[in-house]
């Protein structure tokens, strides 16, 4: 199996989030960095399916010269190679353009899969694993939370979907599929890996220099804010029985806590 | 990539980039794998036995030893982070890596027979065995020269009597690294199954520090050693000591790890306890603390970085690692005390760190030649007079 996973690189949940002065975009300087979280469970699941049935696992990233720790922590973790698309501006490409650059990128690698995770927890569009199926011409499945090769055309995966329900679906392969959070437990980088990871390559190619013909921005941001927090409370009076099912009904449907 | 934590002089230039991914990755696997443990570890007495596989697996057992003998053969300056990141959590997880490392594996890297390090060498990587190091005895702490468990010669190899106590890991080891004297007075190192009839190990209990780490008795009743099993290269007191020196490198490192947990503790809750309708952290008294604690650990970490630097370029001199020992070592345990008064009586709970650390350091003060050990080797090298000779 020939597997590349795409991981990029987003803020870390803690960092705090400080907007430019005209609103459109974040200050990178106090951010610190890490790889989105679903691309990490898409790594270990690339990687656990190399150690069970061989093959080689390449980690993709594009974004700022930063991305490539992304790349250098997936190496350490037993990634085979790395595959950097730089681009400084790359958090201006919108999901459609970003999905064409991979597709000129990737596509005399001839990968059997291709895994992303899920959605990026920064922009959050979920379609990139999607969109690389359309133009790449692979089979797709969203939301993966198993897999188990069949042979070497095909595979099985178990997809979420609403209301706790799962469904296996099979796959002919070449594949691209997104993967879920949660469905492995990703490996630690081992000192052993650090070391080896220096002697791994990582192919750098310039976004600019890659024919991106029709790779024009569809989508335009408009402004970004940072959501107010307004504490609102809420006095539920009844007896105890009406107070129990208002505070049912609130959390089902307004909290959306169940 | 930057060093994570405290890094008040901006030093992330000074570490490699695979330095800085080994304090990433082990600071990752602490912080959700062992930090939620710790605290029912400490409060029962129990080592997190399940987790020596797991530090075999990251490489985190004779971290800078080659990788001919499945270790990671990283630089020290590596190893000094991992002690930190290890410490951050616990003292006495700190000390089963550092006795594991410098105190079993180091040893029989530096003085063993090529089939000695390859027996042993790649299953104490592993954490497949586990190791632990006799020199201690109940007469003779500071002054181990005075020993008196005996190594006597016997066909095929030596009988071994004596009582070492103290002993990190004991009761859980398979292999001991025992220092004894021969017929000739001469201290020697041998490679002890903890199987050996004669041998046994009982806990020390009653511990108030160092809770979450075993500490036991050896005991030697006629306990039989194969000639193959002393250590070939090295007799006399040279031998253990330069095990402690590895150790005492790591120690410094890793007081470093608790010191830095300490402070951070206490400046996230000046921060949000409100008294007098302000943060805390907002009084000039309050502030001292805050950045007398800042600073003695900046000096410290600088202090363990020049060590570090001068033990990867192989200039580094023992008395520098006492200093290293002495005074990071101090910095923790004063840190300590400044961070339990800043958290009031929060100080004291177990929801938090603190006294759990505070517990922990009156341990390493004292292990690894202590503090006043250390300012007499020191005293010794700058006057010429030894005090104790
Ligand atoms: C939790 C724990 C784990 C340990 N693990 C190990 C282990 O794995 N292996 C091992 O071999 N040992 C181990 N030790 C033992 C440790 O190394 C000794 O406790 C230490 O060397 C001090 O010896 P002592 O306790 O006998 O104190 P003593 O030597 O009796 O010292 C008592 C006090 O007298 C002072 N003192 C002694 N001599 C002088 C002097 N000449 N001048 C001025 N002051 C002096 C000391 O500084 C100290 O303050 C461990 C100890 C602890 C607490």
């Amino acid at each position: 199996m020939k597997i590349c996973v795409l991981m990029k690189q987003v803020p870390d949940n803690d960092s705090a989030i400080i907007l430019s002065n005209d609103s459109s975009s974040i200050k990178l300087n106090d951010i610190t960095w890490c790889t989105n979280e679903s691309d990490t469970y898409a790594l270990e699941e690339a990687l656990l399916m190399k150690e069970a049935h061989g093959g080689e696992v390449v980690a993709c990233s594009f974004g700022r010269e930063s991305s490539q720790q992304v790349i250098k922590d997936a190496l350490a973790k037993g990634a085979d190679r790395g595959l950097y698309i730089s681009e400084e501006e790359s958090d201006g490409f919108d999901i459609l353009s970003t999905a064409k650059i991979f597709t000129q990128a990737l596509k005399d690698e001839n990968f059997d899969l291709i895994f992303s995770g899920l959605q990026s927890n920064d922009s959050g569009n979920a379609q990139l694993g999607l969109l690389l199926a359309e133009m790449l011409n692979m089979s797709h499945a969203a939301l993966v939370m198993g897999t188990e090769v069949l042979n070497d055309t095909r595979i099985k995966v178990k997809q979420e979907l609403e209301g706790g329900w799962f469904q296996w679906t099979e796959l002919d392969l070449p594949a691209s599929i997104t993967i879920q959070s949660g469905l492995n437990k990703p490996r630690y980088a081992s000192l052993r890996g650090i070391m080896m990871m220096k002697k791994k390559p990582i192919d750098i190619f310039d976004s600019s220099q890659i024919d991106s013909t029709g790779s024009k921005n569809k989508i335009f941001l408009d402004k970004m804010y940072i959501p107010q927090k307004v504490k609102e409370t809420t006095f539920i009076e009844g007896t105890p029985d009406e107070i129990a099912s208002k505070l049912g009904d609130l959390m089902i449907n307004d909290i959306k806590v169940f | 990539m930057k060093l994570l934590g405290l890094d008040y002089t901006d030093i992330s230039h000074a570490f490699s980039e695979e330095e800085l991914m080994v304090q990433k990755t082990v600071r990752e696997f602490v912080d959700s794998e062992l930090a939620p443990v710790i605290d029912d570890h400490f409060r029962e007495g129990s080592f997190p036995f399940d987790f020596v596989k797991k530090f075999g697996e990251l490489g985190l057992l004779g971290i800078n030893l080659p990788t001919e003998y499945g270790c990671a053969g990283m630089s020290n300056l590596a190893y000094g982070l991992v002690c930190q990141e290890l410490e951050r959590c616990d003292s006495g997880i700190r000390s089963f890596v550092s006795v594991q490392g410098s105190l079993v594996m180091y040893p029989i890297f530096a003085f063993g027979s090529d089939d000695q390090k390859n027996k042993y060498l790649p299953a104490l990587a592993s954490g497949e065995m586990i190791g632990c190091f006799g020199l201690t005895e109940p007469d003779y702490g500071s002054n181990p020269s005075g020993m008196i468990t005996r190594a006597t010669k016997t066909t095929g190899g030596y009988l071994l009597n004596g009582a070492k106590m103290w002993i990190t890991n004991g009761s859980i080891a398979h292999l001991a690294v025992v220092w004894a004297k021969t017929e000739d007075g001469k201290i020697h190192g041998f490679l002890v199954d903890t199987a050996s009839e004669g041998f046994s190990a009982p806990m020390m209990k009653n511990k108030w520090s160092l809770r979450a780490s075993i500490t036991s008795e050896l005991i030697f009743n006629q306990v039989f050693v194969p000639e193959e099993n002393m250590l070939p290269s090295v007799s006399g007191l040279k031998g253990p000591l330069s095990c402690l020196n590895q150790a005492r490198y790591g120690i410094g490192w890793g007081t470093l790890g608790a010191a830095m947990a300490m402070y951070e503790t206490a400046l996230n809750y000046a921060k949000t306890r409100i008294q007098f309708d302000r943060p805390i952290a907002g009084f000039q008294l309050t502030q001292e603390k805050l950045v007398w604690m800042l600073t003695e650990i900046t000096k410290a970490q600088l202090l363990a970085l020049q060590v570090g630097k001068n033990k990867d370029s192989g200039t580094l001199r023992h008395q520098q690692v006492s200093m290293l020992k002495r005074n990071n070592t101090w910095v923790a345990r004063e840190c300590a005390k400044l961070a339990r008064e800043i958290l009031g009586a929060n100080g004291i709970s177990g929801e938090y760190p603190i006294m759990r650390h505070l517990m922990n350091i009156e341990s390493v003060y004292t292990y690894e030649g202590t503090h006043d050990m250390h300012t007499l080797i020191m005293g010794e090298d700058i006057t010429g007079t030894s005090a104790i000779r």
